[in-house]
Protein backbone atom coordinates (compact mmCIF):
# COMPACT_ATOMS: atom_id res chain seq x y z
CA UNK A 1 0.00 0.00 0.00
CA UNK A 2 1.34 3.41 -0.88
CA UNK A 3 1.50 6.13 1.71
CA UNK A 4 1.57 9.58 0.11
CA UNK A 5 4.19 12.10 1.17
CA UNK A 6 1.91 14.14 3.42
CA UNK A 7 -0.21 11.56 5.23
CA UNK A 8 -3.96 11.91 5.46
CA UNK A 9 -3.84 11.79 9.22
CA UNK A 10 -0.95 12.22 11.62
CA UNK A 11 -1.29 11.27 15.25
CA UNK A 12 1.66 11.87 17.49
CA UNK A 13 1.69 11.17 21.22
CA UNK A 14 -2.09 11.40 21.61
CA UNK A 15 -3.29 11.34 25.22
CA UNK A 16 -6.87 11.33 26.49
CA UNK A 17 -7.41 11.80 30.22
CA UNK A 18 -10.66 11.70 32.17
CA UNK A 19 -10.76 13.40 35.56
CA UNK A 20 -12.74 11.34 38.07
CA UNK A 21 -13.40 11.56 41.79
CA UNK A 22 -10.66 9.03 42.45
CA UNK A 23 -8.05 10.73 40.30
CA UNK A 24 -7.26 10.85 36.61
CA UNK A 25 -7.98 7.95 34.30
CA UNK A 26 -5.59 7.81 31.39
CA UNK A 27 -7.63 6.20 28.64
CA UNK A 28 -5.14 6.84 25.86
CA UNK A 29 -1.47 7.19 26.77
CA UNK A 30 0.73 8.34 23.94
CA UNK A 31 -0.56 6.82 20.72
CA UNK A 32 1.25 7.68 17.48
CA UNK A 33 0.58 6.61 13.93
CA UNK A 34 0.24 8.01 10.42
CA UNK A 35 -2.48 7.06 8.00
CA UNK A 36 -2.53 7.31 4.22
CA UNK A 37 -5.21 6.07 1.85
CA UNK A 38 -5.13 2.65 3.44
CA UNK A 39 -7.07 0.47 5.82
CA UNK A 40 -5.76 0.54 9.33
CA UNK A 41 -7.13 -1.72 12.03
CA UNK A 42 -7.03 -0.87 15.74
CA UNK A 43 -7.54 -3.89 17.97
CA UNK A 44 -7.75 -4.27 21.71
CA UNK A 45 -10.06 -5.44 24.47
CA UNK A 46 -12.54 -3.23 26.31
CA UNK A 47 -10.78 -0.43 28.12
CA UNK A 48 -7.72 -0.51 25.87
CA UNK A 49 -8.44 2.99 24.56
CA UNK A 50 -9.16 2.00 20.97
CA UNK A 51 -12.55 3.73 20.78
CA UNK A 52 -11.31 6.83 22.62
CA UNK A 53 -8.52 7.11 20.02
CA UNK A 54 -11.13 7.12 17.26
CA UNK A 55 -13.36 9.57 19.10
CA UNK A 56 -10.49 11.97 19.75
CA UNK A 57 -9.71 12.08 16.01
CA UNK A 58 -13.38 12.66 15.23
CA UNK A 59 -13.68 15.28 17.97
CA UNK A 60 -16.35 13.45 19.94
CA UNK A 61 -14.55 13.15 23.25
CA UNK A 62 -16.74 14.32 26.17
CA UNK A 63 -16.13 17.95 27.15
CA UNK A 64 -14.62 17.25 30.56
CA UNK A 65 -11.86 15.05 29.16
CA UNK A 66 -8.42 16.43 28.45
CA UNK A 67 -6.84 15.76 25.06
CA UNK A 68 -3.21 16.49 24.38
CA UNK A 69 -1.01 15.54 21.47
CA UNK A 70 2.31 16.64 20.03
CA UNK A 71 0.51 16.55 16.71
CA UNK A 72 -2.99 15.68 15.65
CA UNK A 73 -3.28 16.75 12.05
CA UNK A 74 -5.70 16.02 9.24
CA UNK A 75 -3.59 16.59 6.13
CA UNK A 76 -1.73 19.73 7.15
CA UNK A 77 -4.47 21.15 9.38
CA UNK A 78 -4.07 20.96 13.13
CA UNK A 79 -7.24 19.41 14.56
CA UNK A 80 -6.65 20.51 18.14
CA UNK A 81 -5.88 24.16 17.33
CA UNK A 82 -8.75 24.84 14.92
CA UNK A 83 -11.93 26.56 16.17
CA UNK A 84 -14.96 24.40 16.93
CA UNK A 85 -16.89 25.65 13.91
CA UNK A 86 -14.17 24.52 11.54
CA UNK A 87 -14.02 21.19 13.27
CA UNK A 88 -17.79 20.85 12.81
CA UNK A 89 -17.47 21.61 9.12
CA UNK A 90 -14.89 18.87 8.82
CA UNK A 91 -16.90 16.33 10.78
CA UNK A 92 -19.35 14.49 8.56
CA UNK A 93 -17.91 16.13 5.44
CA UNK A 94 -14.28 15.06 5.29
CA UNK A 95 -14.04 12.81 8.35
CA UNK A 96 -16.92 10.44 9.02
CA UNK A 97 -17.58 7.81 11.65
CA UNK A 98 -19.66 4.64 11.66
CA UNK A 99 -20.78 3.59 15.12
CA UNK A 100 -21.47 0.18 16.54
CA UNK A 101 -25.19 -0.10 16.97
CA UNK A 102 -27.63 1.46 14.48
CA UNK A 103 -30.37 1.07 17.11
CA UNK A 104 -28.74 3.70 19.30
CA UNK A 105 -26.85 5.88 16.87
CA UNK A 106 -29.57 6.76 14.37
CA UNK A 107 -32.11 9.42 15.30
CA UNK A 108 -35.25 7.47 16.29
CA UNK A 109 -37.74 10.25 15.50
CA UNK A 110 -36.51 11.08 12.02
CA UNK A 111 -36.78 8.95 8.88
CA UNK A 112 -33.63 7.44 7.39
CA UNK A 113 -33.97 9.53 4.25
CA UNK A 114 -34.34 12.76 6.21
CA UNK A 115 -31.20 12.00 8.19
CA UNK A 116 -29.17 11.46 5.04
CA UNK A 117 -30.56 14.61 3.43
CA UNK A 118 -29.74 16.51 6.63
CA UNK A 119 -26.09 15.47 6.33
CA UNK A 120 -25.96 16.65 2.74
CA UNK A 121 -27.67 19.97 3.32
CA UNK A 122 -25.48 20.74 6.32
CA UNK A 123 -22.33 20.48 4.29
CA UNK A 124 -23.32 21.37 0.75
CA UNK A 125 -25.41 24.07 -0.88
CA UNK A 126 -27.86 21.93 -2.81
CA UNK A 127 -31.56 21.84 -3.47
CA UNK A 128 -33.81 19.46 -1.56
CA UNK A 129 -34.63 17.58 -4.75
CA UNK A 130 -30.98 17.06 -5.57
CA UNK A 131 -30.22 16.01 -1.99
CA UNK A 132 -32.98 13.47 -2.16
CA UNK A 133 -31.79 11.99 -5.42
CA UNK A 134 -28.24 11.71 -4.04
CA UNK A 135 -29.51 10.10 -0.85
CA UNK A 136 -31.45 7.55 -2.91
CA UNK A 137 -28.40 6.84 -5.05
CA UNK A 138 -26.36 6.32 -1.90
CA UNK A 139 -28.94 3.93 -0.44
CA UNK A 140 -28.72 1.99 -3.67
CA UNK A 141 -24.92 1.93 -3.40
CA UNK A 142 -25.16 0.18 -0.03
CA UNK A 143 -27.30 -2.45 -1.75
CA UNK A 144 -30.65 -1.55 -0.28
CA UNK A 145 -33.04 -3.09 -2.76
CA UNK A 146 -35.91 -0.66 -2.50
CA UNK A 147 -34.34 2.74 -1.69
CA UNK A 148 -37.57 4.69 -2.21
CA UNK A 149 -39.30 2.68 0.50
CA UNK A 150 -36.40 2.67 2.96
CA UNK A 151 -35.99 6.43 2.50
CA UNK A 152 -39.31 6.96 4.29
CA UNK A 153 -38.80 4.39 7.05
CA UNK A 154 -37.90 5.16 10.66
CA UNK A 155 -34.84 3.41 12.15
CA UNK A 156 -36.99 1.10 14.31
CA UNK A 157 -38.73 -0.19 11.20
CA UNK A 158 -35.60 -1.72 9.69
CA UNK A 159 -33.40 -4.64 10.73
CA UNK A 160 -29.95 -4.20 12.26
CA UNK A 161 -28.18 -5.00 9.00
CA UNK A 162 -30.35 -2.55 7.09
CA UNK A 163 -29.85 0.12 9.75
CA UNK A 164 -26.09 -0.30 9.57
CA UNK A 165 -26.20 0.03 5.79
CA UNK A 166 -28.24 3.20 6.18
CA UNK A 167 -25.59 4.52 8.56
CA UNK A 168 -22.83 3.69 6.06
CA UNK A 169 -24.85 5.52 3.40
CA UNK A 170 -25.26 8.54 5.65
CA UNK A 171 -21.55 8.65 6.45
CA UNK A 172 -20.33 8.21 2.89
CA UNK A 173 -22.82 10.47 1.13
CA UNK A 174 -20.59 13.56 1.46
CA UNK A 175 -17.58 11.65 0.16
CA UNK A 176 -15.29 11.78 3.21
CA UNK A 177 -11.54 11.32 2.87
CA UNK A 178 -11.24 9.54 6.20
CA UNK A 179 -13.71 7.03 7.59
CA UNK A 180 -13.55 5.79 11.17
CA UNK A 181 -15.55 2.60 11.75
CA UNK A 182 -15.93 1.76 15.44
CA UNK A 183 -17.03 -1.88 15.71
CA UNK A 184 -19.27 -1.47 12.66
CA UNK A 185 -20.50 -5.05 12.65
CA UNK A 186 -20.32 -6.20 16.28
CA UNK A 187 -24.03 -5.67 16.87
CA UNK A 188 -24.98 -7.62 13.76
CA UNK A 189 -25.68 -11.27 13.15
CA UNK A 190 -22.79 -13.38 11.88
CA UNK A 191 -24.45 -13.96 8.52
CA UNK A 192 -25.21 -10.26 8.04
CA UNK A 193 -21.74 -9.14 9.18
CA UNK A 194 -20.04 -10.33 6.01
CA UNK A 195 -22.57 -8.59 3.75
CA UNK A 196 -22.08 -5.27 5.53
CA UNK A 197 -18.30 -5.68 5.49
CA UNK A 198 -18.17 -6.41 1.79
CA UNK A 199 -20.30 -3.33 1.06
CA UNK A 200 -17.98 -1.23 3.20
CA UNK A 201 -14.94 -2.79 1.57
CA UNK A 202 -16.19 -2.07 -1.94
CA UNK A 203 -17.11 1.54 -1.21
CA UNK A 204 -13.82 2.27 0.54
CA UNK A 205 -11.91 0.85 -2.43
CA UNK A 206 -14.02 2.60 -5.09
CA UNK A 207 -14.06 5.99 -3.46
CA UNK A 208 -10.46 5.92 -2.30
CA UNK A 209 -10.56 6.92 1.33
CA UNK A 210 -8.53 6.19 4.41
CA UNK A 211 -10.17 3.82 6.86
CA UNK A 212 -9.62 3.26 10.56
CA UNK A 213 -11.36 0.05 11.58
CA UNK A 214 -11.73 -0.34 15.33
CA UNK A 215 -12.64 -3.76 16.70
CA UNK A 216 -11.94 -6.28 19.42
CA UNK A 217 -11.86 -9.07 16.86
CA UNK A 218 -8.25 -9.53 15.78
CA UNK A 219 -9.01 -12.10 13.10
CA UNK A 220 -11.74 -10.01 11.50
CA UNK A 221 -9.57 -6.90 11.49
CA UNK A 222 -6.61 -8.69 10.02
CA UNK A 223 -8.72 -10.12 7.20
CA UNK A 224 -10.11 -6.67 6.41
CA UNK A 225 -7.21 -4.26 6.90
CA UNK A 226 -3.74 -3.72 5.42
CA UNK A 227 -2.11 -2.90 8.73
CA UNK A 228 -3.03 -3.61 12.34
CA UNK A 229 -2.29 -1.68 15.52
CA UNK A 230 -2.74 -3.64 18.76
CA UNK A 231 -3.57 -1.57 21.84
CA UNK A 232 -3.32 -2.52 25.48
CA UNK A 233 -4.03 -0.25 28.46
CA UNK A 234 -4.05 2.91 26.33
CA UNK A 235 -0.82 2.21 24.46
CA UNK A 236 0.21 0.64 21.19
CA UNK A 237 1.97 -2.61 22.01
CA UNK A 238 2.48 -3.79 18.47
CA UNK A 239 2.02 -2.60 14.92
CA UNK A 240 2.29 -4.97 12.00
CA UNK A 241 1.04 -5.69 8.47
CA UNK A 242 -2.00 -7.99 8.48
CA UNK A 243 -0.19 -10.53 6.38
CA UNK A 244 2.45 -10.98 9.10
CA UNK A 245 -0.04 -11.57 11.89
CA UNK A 246 1.17 -15.13 12.41
CA UNK A 247 4.61 -13.70 13.17
CA UNK A 248 3.38 -11.34 15.88
CA UNK A 249 6.01 -10.77 18.55
CA UNK A 250 4.19 -9.27 21.50
CA UNK A 251 2.82 -11.87 23.95
CA UNK A 252 -0.48 -9.95 24.16
CA UNK A 253 -1.06 -10.16 20.39
CA UNK A 254 -0.11 -13.81 20.40
CA UNK A 255 -2.39 -14.42 23.36
CA UNK A 256 -5.32 -12.75 21.59
CA UNK A 257 -4.76 -14.92 18.53
CA UNK A 258 -4.42 -18.09 20.56
CA UNK A 259 -7.37 -17.80 22.89
CA UNK A 260 -10.07 -18.10 20.22
CA UNK A 261 -11.73 -21.50 19.91
CA UNK A 262 -11.77 -22.61 16.27
CA UNK A 263 -13.34 -25.43 14.35
CA UNK A 264 -11.00 -28.34 13.88
CA UNK A 265 -8.57 -27.68 16.71
CA UNK A 266 -8.80 -29.63 19.91
CA UNK A 267 -7.33 -27.59 22.73
CA UNK A 268 -8.67 -28.24 26.20
CA UNK A 269 -8.32 -26.08 28.20
CA UNK A 270 -7.97 -23.07 25.92
CA UNK A 271 -4.80 -21.05 26.43
CA UNK A 272 -5.63 -17.90 28.41
CA UNK A 273 -3.86 -14.58 28.50
CA UNK A 274 -1.32 -14.30 31.24
CA UNK A 275 -1.32 -10.54 31.69
CA UNK A 276 2.08 -9.22 32.61
CA UNK A 277 2.27 -6.02 34.59
CA UNK A 278 5.04 -4.64 32.39
CA UNK A 279 2.70 -4.59 29.34
CA UNK A 280 0.77 -1.73 30.90
CA UNK A 281 3.81 0.33 31.85
CA UNK B 1 -28.60 -43.16 25.52
CA UNK B 2 -30.78 -41.99 28.37
CA UNK B 3 -32.12 -38.53 27.87
CA UNK B 4 -31.59 -35.68 30.28
CA UNK B 5 -33.89 -33.47 28.25
CA UNK B 6 -36.37 -34.71 25.71
CA UNK B 7 -38.43 -32.26 23.67
CA UNK B 8 -41.16 -33.26 21.22
CA UNK B 9 -42.92 -30.93 18.77
CA UNK B 10 -42.58 -27.92 21.02
CA UNK B 11 -44.55 -24.87 19.93
CA UNK B 12 -44.13 -21.36 21.31
CA UNK B 13 -45.98 -18.48 19.77
CA UNK B 14 -45.95 -14.81 20.60
CA UNK B 15 -49.27 -13.26 19.57
CA UNK B 16 -49.63 -15.70 16.73
CA UNK B 17 -45.99 -15.53 15.59
CA UNK B 18 -44.41 -18.99 15.92
CA UNK B 19 -41.09 -18.42 17.70
CA UNK B 20 -40.65 -22.17 18.05
CA UNK B 21 -42.34 -24.21 15.38
CA UNK B 22 -42.48 -27.88 16.29
CA UNK B 23 -38.99 -28.44 17.70
CA UNK B 24 -37.90 -31.93 18.77
CA UNK B 25 -34.58 -32.58 20.49
CA UNK B 26 -32.95 -35.14 22.75
CA UNK B 27 -30.01 -34.29 24.99
CA UNK B 28 -28.29 -37.26 26.65
CA UNK B 29 -27.20 -37.42 30.28
CA UNK B 30 -23.73 -35.93 30.62
CA UNK B 31 -23.76 -34.63 27.08
CA UNK B 32 -22.81 -31.16 25.94
CA UNK B 33 -25.27 -30.05 23.30
CA UNK B 34 -24.96 -26.90 21.21
CA UNK B 35 -27.62 -24.83 19.47
CA UNK B 36 -26.60 -22.36 16.76
CA UNK B 37 -28.52 -19.97 14.55
CA UNK B 38 -28.88 -16.28 13.79
CA UNK B 39 -30.96 -13.92 15.91
CA UNK B 40 -34.64 -14.65 15.64
CA UNK B 41 -34.03 -18.31 14.89
CA UNK B 42 -35.59 -19.31 18.21
CA UNK B 43 -32.51 -20.64 19.96
CA UNK B 44 -32.92 -18.51 23.08
CA UNK B 45 -36.69 -19.11 23.07
CA UNK B 46 -36.00 -22.84 23.21
CA UNK B 47 -33.93 -22.45 26.39
CA UNK B 48 -36.53 -20.14 27.91
CA UNK B 49 -39.31 -22.59 27.14
CA UNK B 50 -37.37 -25.43 28.76
CA UNK B 51 -36.63 -23.37 31.87
CA UNK B 52 -40.21 -22.16 32.23
CA UNK B 53 -39.49 -18.49 31.53
CA UNK B 54 -41.70 -18.76 28.45
CA UNK B 55 -44.79 -20.89 28.16
CA UNK B 56 -45.05 -23.47 25.39
CA UNK B 57 -48.51 -24.20 24.08
CA UNK B 58 -48.05 -27.55 22.38
CA UNK B 59 -45.65 -30.47 22.54
CA UNK B 60 -44.03 -32.29 25.43
CA UNK B 61 -41.00 -31.65 27.61
CA UNK B 62 -39.39 -34.37 29.72
CA UNK B 63 -36.50 -33.51 32.03
CA UNK B 64 -34.81 -36.32 33.95
CA UNK B 65 -37.84 -38.56 33.44
CA UNK B 66 -40.42 -36.01 34.61
CA UNK B 67 -42.86 -34.27 32.33
CA UNK B 68 -43.52 -30.55 32.38
CA UNK B 69 -45.93 -28.33 30.52
CA UNK B 70 -46.66 -24.63 30.04
CA UNK B 71 -44.71 -22.48 32.49
CA UNK B 72 -45.19 -24.52 35.63
CA UNK B 73 -41.96 -25.86 37.11
CA UNK B 74 -41.55 -27.20 40.63
CA UNK B 75 -38.66 -26.74 43.03
CA UNK B 76 -37.18 -30.05 42.07
CA UNK B 77 -36.92 -28.84 38.47
CA UNK B 78 -34.88 -25.82 39.46
CA UNK B 79 -32.61 -27.95 41.57
CA UNK B 80 -31.94 -30.07 38.49
CA UNK B 81 -31.83 -27.31 35.88
CA UNK B 82 -30.11 -23.95 36.20
CA UNK B 83 -29.44 -21.25 33.62
CA UNK B 84 -26.69 -18.74 32.81
CA UNK B 85 -27.69 -15.74 30.73
CA UNK B 86 -25.97 -13.74 28.03
CA UNK B 87 -25.63 -10.34 29.59
CA UNK B 88 -23.70 -10.42 32.85
CA UNK B 89 -24.69 -6.79 33.42
CA UNK B 90 -28.39 -7.50 33.27
CA UNK B 91 -28.61 -10.82 35.07
CA UNK B 92 -27.40 -9.88 38.55
CA UNK B 93 -29.49 -7.82 40.97
CA UNK B 94 -27.82 -4.38 41.10
CA UNK B 95 -28.66 -3.77 44.77
CA UNK B 96 -27.62 -7.13 46.17
CA UNK B 97 -24.15 -8.13 47.23
CA UNK B 98 -22.57 -11.27 45.84
CA UNK B 99 -23.21 -12.89 49.23
CA UNK B 100 -26.94 -12.13 49.03
CA UNK B 101 -27.11 -13.28 45.39
CA UNK B 102 -25.65 -16.66 46.31
CA UNK B 103 -27.60 -16.95 49.56
CA UNK B 104 -31.05 -16.61 48.02
CA UNK B 105 -31.17 -19.88 46.05
CA UNK B 106 -29.75 -21.76 49.07
CA UNK B 107 -32.48 -20.43 51.39
CA UNK B 108 -35.27 -21.07 48.87
CA UNK B 109 -34.21 -24.67 48.48
CA UNK B 110 -33.53 -25.20 52.19
CA UNK B 111 -29.85 -26.08 51.95
CA UNK B 112 -27.74 -26.51 55.07
CA UNK B 113 -24.09 -25.53 55.56
CA UNK B 114 -24.70 -22.19 53.89
CA UNK B 115 -21.40 -20.58 54.89
CA UNK B 116 -19.30 -23.40 53.51
CA UNK B 117 -21.33 -23.61 50.32
CA UNK B 118 -20.94 -19.92 49.50
CA UNK B 119 -17.20 -20.01 50.16
CA UNK B 120 -16.80 -23.13 48.07
CA UNK B 121 -18.89 -21.71 45.20
CA UNK B 122 -16.72 -18.58 45.05
CA UNK B 123 -13.54 -20.64 45.15
CA UNK B 124 -14.78 -22.89 42.41
CA UNK B 125 -15.28 -20.00 39.98
CA UNK B 126 -11.86 -18.63 40.87
CA UNK B 127 -12.92 -15.47 42.70
CA UNK B 128 -12.17 -16.15 46.36
CA UNK B 129 -13.93 -14.76 49.41
CA UNK B 130 -12.61 -11.22 48.79
CA UNK B 131 -15.48 -10.79 46.33
CA UNK B 132 -18.19 -11.94 48.69
CA UNK B 133 -19.43 -8.57 49.91
CA UNK B 134 -19.12 -6.63 46.69
CA UNK B 135 -21.96 -5.34 44.54
CA UNK B 136 -22.17 -6.40 40.92
CA UNK B 137 -21.28 -2.91 39.67
CA UNK B 138 -17.92 -3.31 41.40
CA UNK B 139 -17.09 -6.29 39.19
CA UNK B 140 -15.88 -6.57 35.60
CA UNK B 141 -17.93 -8.37 32.96
CA UNK B 142 -15.93 -11.56 33.28
CA UNK B 143 -16.18 -11.51 37.09
CA UNK B 144 -19.94 -11.00 36.86
CA UNK B 145 -20.29 -13.97 34.56
CA UNK B 146 -18.30 -16.02 37.09
CA UNK B 147 -20.78 -14.99 39.79
CA UNK B 148 -23.68 -15.97 37.51
CA UNK B 149 -22.06 -19.37 37.04
CA UNK B 150 -21.47 -19.72 40.79
CA UNK B 151 -25.12 -18.90 41.42
CA UNK B 152 -26.17 -21.59 38.96
CA UNK B 153 -23.79 -24.21 40.35
CA UNK B 154 -24.49 -23.56 44.04
CA UNK B 155 -27.69 -25.64 43.89
CA UNK B 156 -25.71 -28.58 42.53
CA UNK B 157 -27.82 -28.92 39.39
CA UNK B 158 -27.46 -31.73 36.87
CA UNK B 159 -28.24 -29.67 33.80
CA UNK B 160 -26.96 -26.22 32.89
CA UNK B 161 -28.68 -24.11 30.23
CA UNK B 162 -26.19 -21.60 28.81
CA UNK B 163 -27.61 -18.76 26.72
CA UNK B 164 -24.65 -17.15 24.91
CA UNK B 165 -22.60 -17.10 28.10
CA UNK B 166 -19.56 -15.44 26.52
CA UNK B 167 -20.83 -13.29 23.67
CA UNK B 168 -20.77 -10.11 25.77
CA UNK B 169 -17.16 -10.73 26.81
CA UNK B 170 -13.76 -9.98 25.29
CA UNK B 171 -12.05 -12.84 23.46
CA UNK B 172 -9.42 -13.23 26.17
CA UNK B 173 -12.06 -13.37 28.94
CA UNK B 174 -14.18 -15.73 26.84
CA UNK B 175 -11.39 -18.34 26.94
CA UNK B 176 -11.28 -18.15 30.75
CA UNK B 177 -15.05 -18.59 31.12
CA UNK B 178 -15.15 -21.47 28.64
CA UNK B 179 -12.36 -23.23 30.55
CA UNK B 180 -14.23 -22.68 33.81
CA UNK B 181 -17.42 -24.18 32.36
CA UNK B 182 -15.56 -27.20 31.02
CA UNK B 183 -13.90 -27.75 34.38
CA UNK B 184 -17.24 -27.55 36.19
CA UNK B 185 -18.76 -29.99 33.74
CA UNK B 186 -15.94 -32.50 34.27
CA UNK B 187 -16.01 -32.18 38.07
CA UNK B 188 -19.77 -32.48 38.43
CA UNK B 189 -20.67 -34.60 35.45
CA UNK B 190 -23.04 -31.93 34.16
CA UNK B 191 -25.21 -31.88 31.08
CA UNK B 192 -24.85 -28.69 29.04
CA UNK B 193 -27.22 -27.12 26.57
CA UNK B 194 -25.36 -24.19 25.09
CA UNK B 195 -26.72 -21.56 22.73
CA UNK B 196 -24.30 -19.49 20.67
CA UNK B 197 -23.99 -17.81 17.30
CA UNK B 198 -20.28 -18.64 17.26
CA UNK B 199 -19.61 -21.98 15.61
CA UNK B 200 -16.04 -21.98 16.92
CA UNK B 201 -17.27 -21.84 20.52
CA UNK B 202 -19.87 -24.54 19.92
CA UNK B 203 -17.44 -26.92 18.22
CA UNK B 204 -15.00 -26.37 21.09
CA UNK B 205 -17.54 -26.98 23.86
CA UNK B 206 -20.08 -29.44 22.46
CA UNK B 207 -20.26 -33.00 21.21
CA UNK B 208 -23.42 -32.55 19.18
CA UNK B 209 -25.24 -29.53 17.87
CA UNK B 210 -28.51 -28.47 16.32
CA UNK B 211 -28.77 -25.72 13.71
CA UNK B 212 -31.89 -23.60 14.00
CA UNK B 213 -33.59 -21.27 11.57
CA UNK B 214 -36.97 -19.50 11.77
CA UNK B 215 -38.11 -21.50 14.78
CA UNK B 216 -37.23 -24.89 13.36
CA UNK B 217 -34.32 -27.28 13.76
CA UNK B 218 -32.67 -27.41 10.33
CA UNK B 219 -30.33 -30.26 11.20
CA UNK B 220 -28.67 -32.06 14.09
CA UNK B 221 -25.14 -33.39 13.82
CA UNK B 222 -22.02 -34.35 15.75
CA UNK B 223 -19.49 -31.53 16.22
CA UNK B 224 -16.86 -33.37 14.15
CA UNK B 225 -19.14 -33.05 11.12
CA UNK B 226 -18.44 -29.30 11.12
CA UNK B 227 -14.74 -29.94 10.72
CA UNK B 228 -15.25 -32.54 7.99
CA UNK B 229 -17.99 -30.38 6.47
CA UNK B 230 -20.41 -33.27 6.50
CA UNK B 231 -23.68 -31.43 6.70
CA UNK B 232 -26.59 -31.20 4.36
CA UNK B 233 -28.27 -27.86 5.02
CA UNK B 234 -27.16 -24.90 2.96
CA UNK B 235 -27.84 -22.67 5.93
CA UNK B 236 -25.23 -24.51 8.01
CA UNK B 237 -22.68 -23.83 5.28
CA UNK B 238 -23.59 -20.12 5.35
CA UNK B 239 -23.01 -19.99 9.09
CA UNK B 240 -19.69 -21.77 8.69
CA UNK B 241 -18.50 -19.37 5.99
CA UNK B 242 -19.52 -16.44 8.19
CA UNK B 243 -17.51 -17.82 11.10
CA UNK B 244 -14.36 -17.93 9.03
CA UNK B 245 -14.08 -14.17 8.71
CA UNK B 246 -14.03 -11.73 5.86
CA UNK B 247 -12.72 -12.67 2.41
CA UNK B 248 -12.16 -10.14 -0.31
CA UNK B 249 -13.48 -10.70 -3.82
Amino acid sequence: MTVSTSPLLTVEDLRVTFPTRTGEVNAVRGVSFALGKERLGIVGESGSGKSQTGRAIMGLTPGHAKITAKKLAFGDRDLLAMPKSERRALRGKRIAMILQDPKYSLNPVSTIGRQIVETLKTHEKISTAEAKSRALAMLEAVQIRDPERVFDLYPHEVSGGMGQRAMIAMMLVCGPELLIADEPTSALDVTVQLEVLSILDKLVAERGMGLIFISHDLRLVSSFCDRVIVMYAGKIVEELPSADLAGAQHPYTRGLLNCLPTIGTDRHPLPVLDRKREWAL
Amino acid sequence: MTSAISIRDMLVSYEGFPALDGVSLDVGVGESFGIVGESGSGKSTLLRAVSGLTSFSQGTLTVNGRSYSGRRRDKEFYQTVQMVFQDPYGSLHPRQTVDRLLLEPLVIHGFDNIEARITRALDEVGLGSGFRFRYSHQLSGGQRQRIAIARALILEPKILLLDEPTSALDASIQAEILNLLEQARRDRNLTFVMVSHDLGVISHMCERLAVMKTGKVVETMPAEALEKREFSADYTRQLLVASEGFRRG
